[in-house]
């Protein structure tokens, strides 16, 4: 049973790190309808920015007292921002001007901004894995044999705060009605005088600053990343947010941690372990596909944004 | 000068031709309609005054200034409110959030709020429904919130879209009255209307629009005793 329990906690970290990410992707979808398949790259990207914020600032370990905070904040809030505005110039630059063409042609773009983000990076930081500073020190608290450890702490903690922050953005500001607004009916949306394309690029810049965050969780959970990594977390996180609903921000959290639990509980219990995490998750989703085409929230019309 | 000065305007979707030379000008305080058969391009004409779409040629003014370089946001801020064809109210959005959402090029939270009660006191049942879901309303209560909606943004011309399709008899009186209602507090109506009897019944002017183009143009009285209207929209030869 502690082994359960080890993968549960395991499971809901890995978990805060899918549904961050799927957040990007169901945000962007529930607006624009596109596959933004360039979203798992930001995350990458989002690793790669707070290394060099870490680097930049001389750490390389562990820090300790009040520093962490500071650091940490400053490592996630960096990441966030160049994700963002990455995002933002991404949307500006390759997907305004096919915003009306037929859905082909933006699809195809964003496999290619994948591509070429994914080639960025690899110059920038060459084909191998990057190590990523342990910069939150290691004590672990043990409840009957389950261990906790400070990091999975802080995966947990700031997805959980990210998403309470997104709802409340999203349900209770003008702005986050308007980008609700523009994702149910763009042209009614425009005739309360939202600007669309501001709503839209809004979208991408707290889509892309979430994968930031996303990305230097990861870096801190996993010790280190690579100019590819983005390619399977990416498609894992979309998974979660079409199991959850594509379109759904609600489905795209509950999505990503039921996929992080799905595969913590996989790699533990199947043997061969993670080589067959990633069918067992795949088949999660046919299955609830199967069962509910729309996703776990989604309505038969989806709730978008 | 008049309040909006349509001059000339062709619009086309791909291909197709949907507006040819369209002119037309409604006057500060006026009711004007714009009558014709499904497919004419009366939902066209609205959309091009709205910047949803954009006229190949011809020329749009708002109180002077020229609309056609503005973004549909940008018109809305101008003072034209647009109820749109088929109501497009947020479905998934409360009632009251809805005609937030009418109000959001306005910053006084006080006088967002004092339009609010004059938009309940016109349309009383949207008061009762203000938490549920727009998409939950009735036909007839969808078209009140998108009218209510629409003034929400306090426009000097109100264009509305066929308000009073798909409702019953009794509605259609509500929604005609309330329009009557609404120019009478000095807005400016601009309406298109399938219902071309009570439409110019209501209306100072009105337009005739055929496949893209302006047949007949003239008062509504006028209109109403043309043989020509008679028999092509007021169901029936003289
Ligand atoms: N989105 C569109 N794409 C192609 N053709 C359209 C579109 N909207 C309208 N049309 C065509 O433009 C013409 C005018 O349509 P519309 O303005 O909707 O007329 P009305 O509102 O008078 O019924 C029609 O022939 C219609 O088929
Ligand atoms: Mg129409």
């Amino acid at each position: 049973m502690e082994i359960f329990f080890q993968q549960v906690v395991n499971g809901l970290s890995l978990g805060g790190i899918y549904a961050l990410i799927a957040l990007g992707y169901t945000m962007v979808y529930g607006i624009i309808e596109l596959i933004n398949f360039a979203h798992g790259d930001v995350y990458t990207l989002g690793t790669f920015f707070s290394l060099a914020i870490l680097s930049a600032i001389g750490v390389s370990g562990e820090v300790h007292g009040p520093a962490l905070i500071g650091i940490v904040a400053l490592a996630v809030l960096s990441a966030m921002l160049l994700c963002g505005v990455t995002g933002v110039l991404i949307e500006r630059l390759a997907y305004r001007r096919l915003r009306n063409a037929p859905r082909l042609a933006p699809l195809i773009t964003a496999i290619g901004m994948s591509f070429i983000l994914e080639n960025v990076m690899q110059l920038w930081r060459g084909p191998s894995p990057v190590p990523f500073p342990q910069v939150i020190p290691n004590p672990s608290a043990s409840f009957g044999g389950v261990v906790v450890s400070a990091k999975q702490v802080l995966v947990v903690g700031l997805a959980v705060v990210m998403m309470a922050a997104l709802q409340v953005f999203i349900y209770n500001t003008k702005l986050g009605k308007a980008m609700r607004a523009t994702a149910q009916d763009r042209d009614a949306a425009q005739l309360m005088g939202i600007n669309i394309n501001t709503t839209i690029a809004l979208t991408f810049l707290i889509g892309s600053a979430l994968a930031g965050a996303a990305g230097f969780v990861s870096g801190v959970y996993y010790g280190t990343t690579w100019f590819f990594n983005g390619f399977e977390a990416g498609l894992k996180a979309f998974t979660a947010a079409v199991l959850g609903g594509i379109g759904n921000v609600a489905g795209a959290m509950l999505g990503g941690f039921l996929i992080g639990l799905v595969e913590a509980v996989a790699t533990q219990y199947i043997p061969g372990g993670a080589q067959w995490s990633n069918v067992v998750v795949f088949s999660v989703l046919v299955l609830v596909l199967i069962f509910r085409p729309s996703g776990l929230l989604g309505e038969s019309l989806p709730e978008k944004v | 000068m008049a309040l909006l000065e349509v001059e000339g305007v062709d619009v086309a979707y791909g291909r197709i031709r949907a507006l040819s030379r369209i002119s037309l000008r409604v006057e500060q305080g006026e009711i004007v309609t714009l009558i014709g058969a499904n497919g004419a391009g009366k939902t066209t004409t609205l959309r091009a005054i709205s910047g949803l779409i954009r006229p190949l040629r011809g020329a749009i003014r708002f109180d002077g200034s020229d609309l056609l370089r503005l973004t549909p946001d940008q018109v809305v801020r101008r003072g034209i409110g647009h109820s749109p064809e088929g109501r497009r109210v947020f479905a998934r959005m409360t009632v009251r959030e809805n005609l937030e959402l009418g109000a959001f090029t306005r910053d006084r939270a006080s006088e967002v709020a004092s339009d609010l009660k004059g938009v309940l006191t016109i349309f009383p049942r949207l008061g009762e429904r203000l938490v549920q879901k727009a998409g939950t309303l009735s036909g007839g209560e969808q078209q009140m919130l998108a009218i209510g909606r629409a003034l929400m943004s306090r426009p000097r011309l109100l264009m509305l879209d066929e308000p009073s399709l798909g409702l019953s008899p009794l509605l259609v009186q509500t929604i005609f009255e309330v329009i009557k209602r609404i120019s009478a507090s000095g807005t400016t109506v601009l309406l298109v209307e399938q219902n071309a009897h009570q439409a110019l019944a209501i209306a100072q002017r009105g337009y005739v629009l055929e496949v893209g183009k302006i047949v007949h143009e003239d008062s509504a009285a006028n209109l109403l005793a043309s043989d020509a209207v008679r028999a092509a929209y007021l169901g029936g030869a003289a």
